[in-house]
């Protein structure tokens, strides 16, 4: 039965791939950027061989415990869990307890974090390859330590399942993720601070760690290779306590779950509360921009790029107070108004299949670009002026801003002008509606790759005079030159959104059907 | 396997609400819809039934503008639809089965939004919505995001969305699917009023049963090609529409077999 189950995962990983070429692609970039860093963390492990077995025995442990961690929290903030082998769908199926766990457990090992996850903690041998003793606990820890990562998942996710199931809790987990994994430069920056302020303190900190579920099994080595037999022993039935404890926890949280499936329940509501569709101009266009503008603020794929733009000034500004140097600022307008515009590139592929409604009520090519890029301006345009003219009003630097506000208004615009026609003729890999924004998409990565890309080249070159003006200006400090790029990075910029909204709206119009079935590939 | 072959079959009849010459649709490997042409009468109740994969939802697709036929052609009311999408699409309404809702929008904001990408006018919209929103029994819950709806009330707004522009043609991909008995009675009393005052509803649907009781007429389509077509007395023939329906379509097994289903 175990084999079975392993089986079933790995057929169903199969067929995932064998959908479309572009999957393997897509998988093997992150098969990719996955190795480097199971490359990386290998050869730290292996060069830890050499060192001090009191260092050797921090690192290890404090590794280990972040990694138990990880696999405990990111499950639940990130609902981004693989459900392929989720326990719900084996209900009908009269499977015995212990064989589903087992099956269960080890199927989460399949798949780039749990493989990773292994080899990792497989390296660890080597760390402690100085006699076979330590090497033999090193392997025994790992695998107490793998097992203990992917049961703690399972029952974190299981007993979160019918909490993760109401929507309301993803919309918020996944917005709220947003916020650290975009500060991530400064906590990290913070923590390094911390740690290089305390190196003293780590030491203890790994060893009150050692007695922990967290710890423990990645200490058995050190403590073997110190002599220490007592303490191992000691630390061995904490590992293995710990383990058997979460597996009876996920025994009976699964029983449970098997007999109580998730249920979403919402209370009634009148209607009368038209929002912004009674609010804006009752005409396609505009329509169309209030639904946008709806979603912007209800859909967690969207509201989630919302979050980032005010935090870019701090991670920005906080990069500046460590190095003292605040020049990088002053990419925080034009950069906002390049993620704004181009954010709504990928807009048909967000509507996925509902775009039927556009297609069904025949609404002109037009009104429909207009009104998804009048939407996003709605917000991005007061967004840059305010980071512009912040800018200025925090550097002094009054004279830079015509060329700045040139520049980010040219990007704004042309942006969302070339947004417009990219999305009305090709459609990438994002999550589907419903799903948090941090899901694995369904569909052609590299198809993805290649439009973003492409997308992004062909920007770059329509932003070159703008971006030609503000070299110049900075090379000759001629304050003409600035004033030359606020003309014509608002002229040429609108022109471009024109030509943008009108060329995507011809194509829309001619092949709307055929952008319909493309995104209904992905359902 | 063969290519389709457009059908050289004559020009549409004047009274067709509906004419459909040909279609035909290929995806991949796998012909989906082969050569069907059919002529649904105006002011009629139009059935059309055929086995899970028989090309229903294809076909209605590209009879309505959503789907590009390979071959073949659509006209409603002596519009074509894919050479005057647009005019063809004030028309018609539209309910396909199988695509997403604009979800994250409150009920009445998704009616208010059909409404209003079709051009109509504000106070014509707010009017027509709220008295939908009381036929399908949802105006408790008009507030509520179409997210967190059943599958029923979420087939009910899709219905009353593809309504508010008082189409004269009705296409419902699978209405009643999911749809509570009493919700699906006042959506019938609905269509059938519709029809009385001279509109034409088709409706797709593998429940036999209320295809016969529900429709003047009937196509039965399999394999992607079309099996009869015609009133619903003319098509049964004496018979259950169910029976026939098997009897055409053929592929019952008999109940030899399976015996060790017997002994438990």
């Amino acid at each position: 039965m175990v084999a079975h189950l392993l089986r079933l995962k790995l057929t169903l990983l199969r067929n995932s791939l064998r959908r479309s070429p572009w999957q393997l692609v897509g998988m093997a970039f992150a098969g990719l950027y996955a190795l480097g860093i199971i490359a990386t963390l290998v050869v730290a492990l292996v060069l830890l061989r050499t060192a001090d077995p009191e260092l050797a025995q921090t690192a290890v442990v404090l590794g280990g415990s972040a990694a138990v961690l990880g696999w405990g929290i990111i499950p639940v903030v990130a609902s981004a869990t693989d459900m392929t082998l989720d326990p719900a769908r084996f209900t009908t199926f009269a499977i015995p307890m212990k064989q589903m766990l087992a099956g269960l457990a080890l199927g989460g090992l399949i798949g780039i974090p749990g493989l990773a996850t292994a080899l990792v903690a497989l390296s660890t041998v080597v760390t402690w390859f100085r006699g076979v003793l330590p090497a033999l606990a090193a392997l025994l820890g790992a695998a107490l330590g793998v097992l203990t990562c992917v049961v703690l998942a399972k029952v974190v996710t299981t007993a979160t399942a019918s909490l993760a199931a109401s929507r309301r809790f993803k919309d918020v987990s996944a917005i709220a993720f947003m916020v650290p994994l975009v500060l991530m430069g400064p906590i990290v920056a913070g923590v390094g601070q911390g740690i290089s302020a305390s190196t003293g303190f780590l030491p203890d900190f790994a060893r009150t760690l050692s007695w922990t579920p967290l710890g423990a099994p990645w200490s058995l080595a050190g403590d073997v290779h110190a002599g220490q037999f007592g303490p191992a022993a000691l630390k061995l039935l904490v590992s293995v306590a710990a383990l058997a404890a979460l597996a009876w926890c996920w025994k009976l949280l699964l029983e449970r779950a098997l007999v109580t499936p998730p249920s979403a329940g919402s209370g009634k509501r009148k209607g009368g509360k038209l929002g912004l569709l009674g609010l804006l101009p009752a005409v396609p266009a505009g329509a169309v921009m209030a639904r946008s503008l709806t979603y912007w603020f209800r859909d967690p794929r969207y509201s989630g790029s919302l979050v980032v733009i005010p935090l870019l000034p701090v991670v920005l500004g906080f990069q500046g107070a460590q190095t003292g140097d605040f020049s990088s600022l002053a990419v925080l307008a034009p950069l906002s108004a390049f993620i704004l515009a181009w954010s709504i590139s990928a807009d048909v592929s967000y509507d996925n299949t509902a775009f039927a409604l556009h297609v069904a009520t025949g609404v002109r090519g037009v009104a429909d670009r207009l009104g998804r890029a009048l939407a996003c301006l709605a917000f991005a345009l007061p967004v840059v002026l305010v980071f512009a003219v912040g800018h200025s009003a925090f550097t002094g630097g009054w004279s830079g801003l015509p060329g700045q506000l040139g520049l980010s208004l040219g990007i704004l615009f042309t942006g969302l002008g070339l947004a417009s026609v990219v999305s009305a003729r090709y459609t990438v890999a994002v999550p589907l509606p419903g799903d948090s924004p941090f899901k694995k998409p369904p569909g052609n990565v590299g198809q993805t790759l290649a439009v973003q890309f492409g997308g992004m080249l062909v920007l770059l070159v329509l932003v070159l005079p703008e971006a030609a003006l503000l070299i110049a200006q900075l090379v000759t400090g001629n304050s003409v030159f600035g004033w030359i790029n606020l003309a014509v990075g608002t002229v040429l910029g609108l022109v471009l959104f024109v030509v943008g909204v009108r060329l995507g709206g011809k194509w829309l119009d001619a092949r709307g059907p055929e952008l319909l079935a493309q995104v209904a590939v992905n359902r | 396997m063969s290519a389709p072959i457009p059908d050289p079959a004559p020009q549409p009849g004047p009274v067709a609400a509906l004419s459909i010459r040909g279609l035909a649709k290929r995806f991949g490997e796998k012909i989906a819809v082969d050569g069907i042409s059919l002529d649904v009468p105006a002011g009629s109740f139009f059935g059309i039934v055929g086995p899970n994969g028989a090309g229903k939802t294809t076909t209605l697709s590209m009879a309505t503008g959503l789907l590009r036929p390979d071959f073949g052609t659509a006209v409603v009311h002596g519009v074509d639809v894919w050479t005057r999408p647009l005019e063809a699409k004030k028309l018609m309404g539209i309910l396909p089965d199988g695509v997403r809702l604009f979800d994250r929008l409150t009920g009445e904001q998704l009616i208010t939004y059909a409404g209003l990408l079709r051009g109509m006018q504000k106070d014509v919209v707010a009017s027509r919505v709220g008295e939908l929103l009381a036929a399908m029994d949802l105006s408790q819950d008009a507030g509520t995001l179409v997210v967190d709806y059943s599958a029923g009330m979420t087939k009910k707004i899709a219905l009353a969305s593809a309504l508010i522009h008082a189409p004269r043609l009705l296409v419902l991909d699978e209405p009643f699917e999911a749809v509570d008995p009493v919700s699906a009675a006042n959506i019938r009393s609905i269509l059938d009023r519709y029809v009385a005052s001279g509109g034409t509803v088709i409706v797709s649907s593998h429940v036999m049963d209320l295809v016969q009781r529900m429709c003047d007429h009937v196509a039965v389509v399999a394999g992607g090609r079309l099996l009869a077509a015609g009133t619903v007395d003319e098509v049964r023939g004496g018979a259950s529409l169910e029976d026939r329906f098997v009897q055409l379509v053929g592929g019952r097994s008999h109940t030899e077999g399976l015996e060790w289903l017997r002994t438990f």
